[in-house]
């Protein structure tokens, strides 16, 4: 396999780049003259493209690699590799679902609790020396809160198992009813926020769900909700967002992922009500030796005729 | 500690209106306020008796004066309670309510031996310090804060944050499976954590792994959780070979006492590496806590707020009031340690 060309958007980890080096021909995407020039020696000996959720596989890039049969990406999500072009060139794709699960469903509830038992003020507040002056606020309880899950898929369902532990009732919107869940169903979003006090949003990013959290759901959620996304940043308004916690008409947020990462709104910077995180959702080294485990047995796979470990496409 | 019977929270909110259920005779019980605890308390206690607040008597003198033959009842937390000399200096005192789980700071020799009855506010925080105990568990090793501040800082724009250490899977050791012990195991289990314990004696009836020491606990678990009670025979259950046995990549949560940690052990044994990290709510002298720490990217440190949520001190503080009305109405107390 040492002579096939494995081309990587970018240097995506370590462990990653060395074990793939070990085994084919790594090329790295700047290394290529243009991605113009099609048919030329680099760009025909490529043969699979590694990426990730930041760097994906557009339409140009798998327009310029005659040669392309994989696309392997070390994420779970793939929202930046046009489908539809690998689908119509019968280039395969492949993700990294399930290794992830557990640390994207340990940020979410992470998050929670330093939501609402202010974590990250009160550790500041010990820092300052201020405990010498006075006690920290009262903050309030997450055990027990109603918790709306948006998708109940692999980290949905993960994120629910946890927060079953806290004592919470779960609820969940997703496009179908999952009846064997046990969990409560709303078939409309806006429900969902109504009838819940932790908004988390789990669910992927297609064009339905491009901003699902809204004005109206974040209304709906109310002063005293507390939003999660650790899924994308485009799920959530964050204009709308910003304004609802600027303005009090939301509890608080905390936040792995940002429309435009890695620009965060400063508005949100001076609050004590949200935490925020560097979408490093799954980015633990368990995890990502894992993700990139799963990529490379995906490749390989592939280039010995066997079936995909977690084929998308 | 005992085990009262267990007791249902709902039925212990007090009664809106005290003057129903309290004979007029409550309204002239002199209750002494030892501790500065939530508004709620002070104002229902207000309410009801003839409140006494330690802190408007500098001299101690001038108080017991003016009120040591009329005080009936104490009112303290877990910082401040009722030490043999209180005890000693009023003899019309009945029943010590402490607005906490913990109730070292009260002589409970002293009161067996009079005959003054204590109580506590167990159960009702349970929840809330299991939270912040799975919290900080989280904060520590997925560097929460640490995250937050890059955020905040800007750092993101110029690269991203580095990998940290995945919780859900690790072996948690808890000293101490009474209530709080037994509702961390129940909220970490659900990260696919397998549980192991240390406590006086093995649980038959806990599926979690006994160990008879704390050192061997320490040797086989990755997040070592203190969660029992303060006594002698806890006063510096980790100590330095329970920190050398927990190791590099182990990390400690301190949600019991302060007390339970040598803490300048502690201090040491995180600045060396000897220990992977620390979640830290309690502290040997609080509120101060030894600013080698504050520099640690690797801990994570409170201001002592197991419990401090608005749900759960109207909880605890109903309890208190909920323990001396039936006191006072010679009814069983709710929560009675002694």
């Amino acid at each position: 396999m040492e002579s096939i060309g494995v081309l990587i958007t970018h240097p995506i980890y370590t462990y990653l780049e060395k074990e793939l080096s070990k085994r084919f021909n790594l090329i790295y995407l700047s290394d290529l003259p243009s991605h113009h020039i099609i048919n030329n020696n680099i760009n025909s000996s490529i043969r699979a493209v590694v990426c990730d959720v930041k760097n994906g596989a557009d339409t140009e890039l798998i327009e310029s690699l005659p040669k392309l049969e994989i696309v392997s990406t070390f994420s779970v999500g793939y929202d930046k590799i046009d489908l539809e072009k690998c689908k119509e060139r019968n280039v395969r794709v492949t993700n990294t679902p399930d290794v992830l699960t557990d640390c994207v469903a340990d940020t979410a509830v992470g998050l929670a609790l330093a939501v609402f038992r202010k974590i990250c003020v009160s550790d500041r507040y010990v820092r300052d020396g201020h405990w010498l002056k006075a006690n920290f606020q009262l903050t309030n309880k997450f055990s027990g809160k109603a918790v709306g899950i948006v998708g109940l898929g692999r980290i949905g369902s993960a994120i629910a198992k946890r927060v079953a532990a806290f004592g919470c009732p779960i609820s969940y919107h997703s496009r179908t009813e999952k009846s064997e869940s046990g969990y409560k169903y709303y078939p409309n979003i806006i429900d969902l926020a109504s009838n819940c006090e932790v908004l988390i949003v789990a669910c992927a990013l297609t064009k339905e769900t491009y901003h699902i959290v809204n004005r109206q759901v974040i209304d709906a959620l109310g002063p005293k909700g507390v939003i999660i996304n650790i899924g994308r940043g485009p799920h959530i308004d964050q204009h709308e967002l910003v304004l609802a916690l600027t303005e009090g008409r939301l509890g608080g947020a905390g936040l792995d992922v940002f429309e435009n990462e890695p620009d965060v709104p400063q508005e949100l910077f001076g609050l004590e009500n949200v935490v925020l995180s560097p979408h490093v959702g799954s980015d633990t080294v368990e995890t990502c030796n894992a993700m990139a485990d799963l990529v490379i047995a995906n490749l390989e796979a592939h280039f010995l005729s066997k079936p995909l470990l977690t084929p998308v496409v | 500690m005992k085990d009262p019977l267990p007791i249902k929270i709902h039925k212990l909110r007090a009664d809106p209106n005290p003057e129903t259920l309290t004979p007029g005779t409550m309204a002239s019980i002199s209750v002494l306020l030892v501790a500065r605890v939530m508004p709620y308390l002070e104002q229902e206690l207000t309410k009801r008796y003839n409140l006494i607040r330690m802190w408007d008597y500098p001299q101690k003198a001038q108080l017991l004066a003016e009120h040591a033959s009329s005080i009936r009842a104490v009112v303290g937390n877990s910082g401040n309670g009722a030490d043999a000399e209180l005890i000693d200096s009023l003899p019309k005192l009945e029943i010590v309510s402490s607005f906490s789980v913990g109730v070292d700071k009260i002589d409970l020799d002293k009161c067996k031996e009079k005959g003054i009855r204590v109580s506590n506010t167990p159960d009702v925080l349970t929840d809330e310090v299991a939270d912040l105990t799975i919290g900080l568990i989280l904060a520590v090793l997925r560097r929460i804060c640490e995250c937050d501040r890059y955020v905040r800082s800007g750092k993101w724009k110029l690269g991203n944050y580095k990998l940290t250490t995945k919780f859900s899977g690790k072996t948690v050791g808890i000293i101490g499976l009474g209530r709080i012990g037994s509702a961390v195991a129940k909220r970490a289990e659900a990260f696919n954590c397998s549980i192991s314990y240390y406590s006086r004696s093995e649980k038959k009836d806990s599926k979690y792994k006994y160990y008879p020491s704390v050192v061997e606990l320490a040797s086989n678990c990755h997040v070592l959780v203190v969660a029992c009670p303060l006594t002698e025979e806890t006063h510096h259950i980790v100590n330095r070979e329970v920190l050398n046995a927990l190791g590099p990549k182990g990390i400690l949560i301190n949600i019991g006492r302060g007390k339970h940690v040598d803490e300048p052990e502690l201090v040491s044994a995180l600045l060396e590496g000897r220990v992977g990290g620390a979640g830290i709510d309690v502290f040997e002298n609080e509120p101060h806590v030894p600013e080698e720490l504050f520099g640690l990217e690797n801990v994570v440190l409170l201001p002592h707020v197991g419990s401090a949520t608005v749900e759960t001190r109207t909880d605890m503080a109903d309890l208190v009031l909920g323990n001396l009305e039936a006191h006072f109405l010679g009814k069983p107390l709710l929560t009675p340690l002694v």
